[in-house]
């Protein structure tokens, strides 16, 4: 319809329009990276860790008597929580996928201290640790009870076995096709490691580590005053029995205390805490940034229509129909949108480059420009319907009238 | 003139309450937004040392792995390996020094029923307290002699105090750790730098320990570090905690105190000595790298402030451009809708400059009405920002809004009304005398 004449009457007042266009922009650039931060959050949230998240809780026991037999405590610690009924499995362990604290190692192909060509986490676990994780083994064997040693603190020397997850296997042998069950690599220059299985998935301990995908189980029992539980239990019975384990350790030895009880789950929110509070502001940037704009555009055309008053009645005298009128301006808001939406569109773009750059975010995905685009312009429609819908409401009479 | 100006603004506030109200929601929301992330941004990047930027300084050498920098570009490990913290402390080259790392202990209270439960620690010495300003409600640090003797003296925090004794002057009195009996000789008052700038490594945004004791104590005793621990090179087989208090892993914080410009020159060719000395019995195998940080340096180099912020910085301040965005073009719009009462004024013999002038102090009373409820809303925005990390203790720290931040988002909301004000206004003096008058 009628673009020459919208388009010549918004060029004789260029400047309210222009503001609104620039509007228009900064909110879509604004919109789209948000989005995609979002996204990027919600997606790293969304990757399951390899446990048994929804049945599985930890906790720490901490010996403060100088002299304690701690190998005896852990080993009937051990006995007690295995023979509970409702826990599958239980294991003593250094960590778990989620914690945000734990021990990373790195490693070589060949017997050497220098560059390492990848690194790991490392869980120290028994035989147990397999099931208690509750993890996918997709090659080889679990570690049989004869592979597992004990040793203080720290492995001296490191266990001759290890289980790891397929990516490390994918990042200590790139060019490697087929199993990498009954390859060697090593921790140090006398420290080999032989990998008799490996697992599907079992993320490290740090979420926001670009190698979490990395670790290996190593077959170990750590003698120490400080050690930590993880208990994996029948479905449904995990809160219940996280106070009784709690209860029953605590009762068996007055020469420790127990600490850091917590599930999975609760280890989850901890270490996402950051990205779900991201996700929340910027839901709410997002929805405000909206609403202003929205409100903006309204404001704008109820100022324009009544400026416009004597002329829209002019027209209707001269027998411009109602939608006629509702028509032009929703035409004109559609015109100043889109340049407003294609201007926007490109900064958008360039903000984004420049985001991947300098925080390295990953770039957007195809669809989320046009998606803001076709947002923004029903946003832009929704808000001058109703000041369009009032200038249709103008009389023709008004055109006889002298003001 | 200044009254007429007020009521002048006043009347045309009131004639247009809607387009008003829309600018002023606009700037406060603007502002809010904007402010919120500046005062957390502020309060992160904050320097607790600032009084003594220029005489703390944080100590690095680099033992690292000939084949592999510690971290790229070429920089030498955060920390220390015991042998150099224990050497350079005991050198006691710099007018203060000292060396710490986070450790646990078991607090034992006395009375029967009162449960043992552990505490985060801090291993350190003497030094440390005068160093870092720790502010005492009673009592003070230990002697540097304890740390020589290897004394079982203690340092509590004031919460801890008043767990244990009630919040009274425990100065003197015993405390048992892993079954071990240590003198307290000073309560801290209430000290929270933030960020934690003695120890960036672990989270330099979390509480400072409630209990401090003697680093030599500590390392005699063999306590655990509770902090990062890096090692290049295998500890030897079979040698133990010998073999880990011997070897290149690292694990020790160290600061000096150096009072001017020679001494710092001086503490650095000292460091270059000790180095070249160490690499003639084989150790230090990579180039010369020492270095000394003040705490401003160091809390640059460490990378304190979350990058979350930075892009929530930058989103705020697009946001706040969008607002003011809005402003001008309803400011814009209710000038075109005055241009009747300007044309007039001016007919009637006002000056472009009295039409200006008018127009400003007009702008300015919507900014300050903006930038007091952009206060509020501010104050609202912390007030969400700490609910959404409600799991995160400390971030009541980082939510807290100072007067200069107050005066911050005052001044901000009135810069931004005027440049919201200056397009407008700058087309309403264009208006030609009478040429709106000419309709009627």
């Amino acid at each position: 319809m009628e673009f020459g004449p919208v388009w010549r009457a918004m060029m004789r007042n260029k400047g309210g329009y222009f503001l609104i266009a620039v509007q228009i922009a900064v909110t879509m650039a604004v919109m789209v990276n948000a989005f995609a931060i979002m996204q990027e959050r919600s997606f790293k949230m969304g990757r399951p860790s390899g446990l048994d998240e929804a049945n599985t809780f930890a906790l720490v026991s901490v010996g403060f008597k100088p002299e304690m037999d701690s190998k005896a405590l852990i080993s009937e610690d051990l006995d007690l929580l295995r023979n509970t009924p409702g826990v599958i499995n239980a294991v003593a362990t250094n960590s778990y996928p989620l914690r945000q604290g734990g021990w990373s190692e790195g490693l070589h192909r060949e017997p050497g201290v220098g560059k390492s060509v990848s690194s790991s986490a490392i869980y120290f676990v028994d035989e147990h640790g397999l099931e208690t994780f509750g993890l996918n083994l997709i090659d080889g064997r679990n570690f049989s009870p004869e592979q597992v040693s004990w040793d203080k603190d720290s492995p001296d020397p490191w266990p001759a076995t290890v289980i790891i997850t397929q990516a490390l296997g994918e990042d200590l042998y790139p060019d490697h096709e087929g199993s990498y069950v009954g390859k060697t690599f090593w921790f140090d220059d006398d420290n080999p490691a032989n990998i008799v299985g490996v697992v599907e998935r079992l993320q490290a301990p740090w979420p926001s580590w670009t190698g979490v995908e990395r670790s290996m189980l190593v077959p170990l029992r750590r003698e120490s005053n400080d050690v930590r539980y993880v208990v994996r239990t029948e479905p449904g019975y995990r809160d219940q029995l996280m106070l009784q384990v709690e209860e029953s350790l605590a009762n068996s030895s007055k020469d420790r205390i127990i600490r850091q009880v917590a599930t999975v789950d609760e280890a989850r929110k901890l270490a996402y805490l950051g990205d779900a509070a991201m996700i929340k502001i910027l839901t709410f940037v997002i929805s405000l940034l909206t609403a202003i704009t929205g409100l903006g555009i309204v404001g704008l055309a109820s100022f324009s229509v009544a400026r416009r008053t004597r002329q829209i009645g002019i027209r209707r005298a001269l027998g411009a129909t109602r939608p006629a009128i509702v028509r032009y301006f929703m035409l004109e808001n559609f015109l100043v949108s889109s340049i407003g939406i294609v201007s926007g569109a490109v900064l958008a773009v360039g903000l984004n480059m420049f985001m991947v750059q300098a925080f390295s975010l990953t770039p957007l995905a195809w669809y989320v420009v046009p998606v803001a685009m076709i947002i923004l312009w029903i946003v832009g429609q929704v808000a001058v319907a109703g000041p369009a819908r009032k200038a249709s409401g103008i009389s023709p009479a008004i055109a006889t009238r002298s003001i | 003139m200044f009254r007429y100006y007020l009521k002048l603004g006043m009347l045309s506030i009131r004639a247009n309450p809607v387009l008003s109200t829309l600018m002023i929601a606009a700037i406060a929301v603007g502002i809010g937004a904007c402010m919120t992330i500046v005062t957390v941004r502020h309060v992160m990047s904050g320097n607790p040392m600032e009084h003594k930027n220029d005489q703390l300084y944080h100590v690095q050498v680099d033992n690292w792995n000939p084949d592999d920098p510690y971290e790229d570009p070429d920089k030498p490990p955060e920390q220390l390996t015991y042998m150099d913290a224990k050497a350079l402390h005991d050198a006691g080259r710099a007018f203060r020094q000292t060396t710490s790392f986070k450790t646990a202990r078991v607090v034992q209270p006395e009375g029967d029923d009162a449960r043992p439960f552990q505490q985060e620690s801090r291993a350190t010495t003497a030094d440390f307290f005068p160093m870092f300003d720790v502010p005492f409600q009673y009592g003070s640090g230990w002697d540097r002699s304890s740390d020589v003797t290897e004394e079982r003296v203690v340092v509590l925090a004031r919460e801890l105090n008043e767990k244990l004794f009630g919040g009274e002057d425990s100065v003197g009195r015993t405390l048992t750790l892993n079954d071990e009996s240590y003198r307290v000789t000073g309560v801290i008052d209430t000290w929270t730098p933030v960020p934690k700038v003695y120890d960036l490594n672990n989270n330099p945004y979390e509480e400072p320990e409630q209990l401090y004791l003697p680093f030599s104590v500590a390392v005699a005793g063999g306590f655990d570090n509770t902090g990062n621990t890096s090692c290049w090179k295998p500890i030897e087989e079979g040698s133990g905690r010998d073999g880990f208090l011997a070897s290149e892993c690292i694990w020790i914080q160290m600061w000096v105190e150096l009072q001017n410009a020679t001494a710092k020159q001086d503490y650095l060719n000292f460091l270059d000595a000790y180095v070249e000395e160490q690499k003639l019995i084989g150790r230090f195998p990579r180039p010369m790298n020492n270095r000394l940080h003040n705490p401003a340096e160091w809390m640059e180099d460490r990378e304190v402030v979350e990058e979350d912020v930075d892009v929530l910085l930058g989103l705020a301040v697009l946001f706040l451009v969008v607002c003011l965005l809005n402003t001008i073009g309803l400011l814009l719009a209710k000038a075109m809708r005055r241009a009747k009462d300007t044309s007039l004024r001016r007919a009637l013999g006002a000056s472009k400059a009295e039409l200006f002038k008018q127009h400003v102090f007009e702008a300015g009373m919507i900014g300050v009405v903006g930038g007091v409820l952009g206060i509020g809303t501010t104050w609202a925005g912390l007030r969400g920002i700490e609910n959404l990390y409600i799991e995160y203790e400390f971030v009541q720290h980082l939510v807290r809004m100072d007067w200069s931040m107050v005066l911050l988002a005052i001044v901000l909301a009135i810069v931004s009304a005027l440049a919201a004000a200056l397009y407008p206004t700058w087309r309403t003096c264009n208006i030609t005398p009478a040429s709106h008058l000419r309709l009627q």
